[in-house]
């Protein structure tokens, strides 16, 4: 089978991989890179689990060929916030009992971000259009919009 | 993980067109391309790509631009549906188009999706196709023996997933005149969400009004027939006269003989029909009420 | 001569309670468990028939100021008693008591199966303890269980109420 060499540009490090014309950026993520807080909930886009920041904009690594981010920046959520230095939605999660079983949480930061990132203050509507992609099966979806919410009141005071 | 192993296992990303048609040499029918992948890798993992070599163009970044000149709007194929829905010529000139756009998929894959993929992979659901029939817009192509062609949109799509592009034919760019009175249209699609959703049925209206008189009425429906289709007699009954509630009415049952809807997982024929009478109705009420900015 | 079975008559008992405030003179089959009379004969169907065993805490009223499982009470065993349910928290004028308050201000309920018994369960630890600590509170619901929320939304609720 042909393999290629890629360079990404993870959360800030370049990196290179061997892969193949069909491989995804999920497995390219998960498997060559060790970055396993990017989910693979379902595969085919439908769950956004495995949702990155990719050149700026937020998108399903599983539904991206590995090629195309060759030479691209990528952001996870590691590149987001870190134990020491959590982002503002990191601790909002944590504070409104956004995270349940945690599965979904990572995706759910991604797009609430990229939504942060080009809309400071959103309206409630436009947090629930914004994690539309972005499945959970455990906490009934209220606890995240109002933690995202609350990053945003946060942010504003 | 197990990646998709069925079909061929060599890559080319292009830079510009004529990479494209150079790449494709020696692999002539035997190429796959692929833009946002947000319908190729499903069907990769379907096992439904066979093909030998995976063309990128999602880097053909002369094929991303919309602009506004000489009365129409030019979409440049790979556009995300993203860029679609947020452009403010496409907002004005084109409300009913940045809308559906809108209400494709999810944030996350609108980021990745293209409006040329959208219509090249022709599902009857296709959420671009009924704005841009009832635009009437036109498919810009080019091929690698000759020169390219303009597609009327209402001959581009044949049957479920099939088109009028030939053998390694790329959708360049789509164009649509820009309307009298851009507001005097709307958009409705029905899903069994409010996101995330395959439509169960999807309908664009654009008017030209003269006064309370309807000049020219263009109506477009999705997942009710095999492509995405024109309601030429609701278009007629509407044309030449004033458009009220009788003729309203009349129109939202006129539609049902011109559908053809099946049943799916996602709901019966007989929904259909019933759901597309009333859908009409409103779509041509709110297509009325527009009012230009 | 006649075949099948033919039911047996049950000579039904006389029972007397105060239910949220009104009393009730009712009827009942002596082996009648609480929270059947409470959801059959009275209505009261905020009290939840979850399991039926004793496990779940769905079925949790205040029997004169004490917490008792309804699907393990006979109604009989409780006659003459002062009982309050889920919809006796709230006031007459329909608003809610603080501790149904938190319980949506904190997001606590989702399907809210176990939300009467979780409520009555944090009601009656705040009427003997009102400021309690979280783990007095996880240590007082442990007999409550939740399907959906992962608790923590519920013990903050909970918390939120403690002075």
């Amino acid at each position: 089978m042909k393999t290629y060499v890629i360079e990404v540009k993870l959360n800030g490090e370049w990196k290179k991989a061997e892969v193949t014309a069909r491989q995804t950026l999920l497995e390219v993520l998960r498997n060559k890179f060790g970055a396993k807080e990017v989910k693979n909930g379902c595969t085919k886009g439908d769950c956004g689990a495995c949702a990155v920041i990719l050149e700026g904009k937020a998108v399903n690594a599983c539904l991206t060929l590995a090629l195309q981010a060759n030479g691209k920046e990528v952001e996870t959520l590691k590149g987001i916030g870190t134990p020491e230095n959590p982002h503002p939605l990191q601790v909002s999660f944590v504070e409104y009992g956004a995270v349940q079983c945690g599965f979904c949480t990572a995706g759910q930061i991604i797009s609430a971000k990229t939504l942060l990132d080009n809309n400071s203050t959103p309206g409630r509507n436009e947090i629930r259009k914004a994690v539309s992609g972005n499945l959970c099966r455990c906490t009934g979806y209220t606890k995240i919009i109002n933690a995202i919410e609350g990053a945003v009141l946060e942010a504003k005071s | 993980m197990r990646s998709s192993l069925m079909g061929g296992d060599k890559y080319l990303t292009v830079k510009s067109l004529d990479e494209v048609f150079k790449g494709l040499k020696g692999f002539e029918g035997r190429a796959k391309f692929v833009a946002g992948g947000t319908n190729v890798i499903p069907d990769m993992r379907a096992g439904a790509v066979s093909q030998e070599l995976l063309v990128d163009i999602s880097d053909l970044k002369d094929l991303g631009h919309i602009s506004e000149e000489k009365g129409a709007v030019s979409i440049g194929a790979l556009t995300t549906i993203a860029e679609v829905s947020s452009s403010r010529i496409i907002q004005k000139q084109g409300p009913i188009l940045s809308s559906a756009a809108g209400l494709l998929g999810n944030p996350l894959t609108r980021n990745r999706a293209t409006v040329g993929g959208n219509l090249a992979d022709a599902s009857p659901a296709a959420d671009m196709a009924p704005p841009l029939l009832a635009m009437e817009a036109l498919l810009l192509t080019e091929r690698p023996a000759g020169k390219g062609r303009k597609i009327p949109i209402d001959q581009f799509f044949l049957s479920p997933n099939k088109t009028a592009l030939e053998k390694d034919e790329i959708i360049t760019r789509i164009t649509f005149p820009i309307p009298k009175d851009p507001s005097k249209g709307s958009h409705v699609k029905l899903g069994l969400r409010n996101a995330m959703a395959i439509s169960v049925v999807s309908i664009s209206v654009m008017l030209e009004m003269e006064d309370k008189v309807c000049m020219k009425a263009r109506v477009a429906l999705g997942s009710v027939a095999p492509k995405p289709i024109r309601a030429y007699h609701v278009e007629e009954r509407l044309e030449g006269g004033e458009v009220g509630q009788d003729v309203i009415q009349e129109c939202s049952d006129i539609v049902r003989g011109e559908i053809s809807p099946i049943s799916d997982i996602r709901a019966s024929a007989e929904y259909r029909k019933r759901v597309s009478s009333v859908l009409l109705k409103r779509t041509i009420q709110e297509a009325l009420k527009g009012e230009k900015k | 001569m006649a075949t099948g079975r033919r039911r047996k008559e049950v000579r039904k008992q006389a029972l007397n309670v105060k239910v949220n405030g009104e009393k009730h003179e009712l009827l009942i089959e002596p082996n009648a468990l609480l929270i059947n009379v409470l959801r059959d004969e009275l209505a009261l169907t905020g009290t939840k028939y979850g399991c039926g065993i004793g496990q779940c805490g769905g079925c949790t009223v205040l029997v004169n100021g004490e917490p008792v499982l309804g699907c393990l009470t006979l109604a009989v065993a409780v006659d003459g008693a002062d009982i309050l349910t889920i919809e006796g928290l709230s006031k007459p004028d329909r608003s809610l008591d603080p501790v149904q308050e938190a319980f949506l201000d904190h997001s606590a309920i989702q399907c809210g199966f176990c939300t009467p018994g979780m409520v009555m369960m944090g009601k009656d630890l705040l009427n003997k303890n009102p400021a309690p600590s979280e783990q007095e509170i996880r240590e007082h619901t442990r007999g409550n269980i939740c399907r959906c929320t992962g608790y923590t939304s519920i013990v903050r609720a909970i918390k939120s109420c403690s002075k």
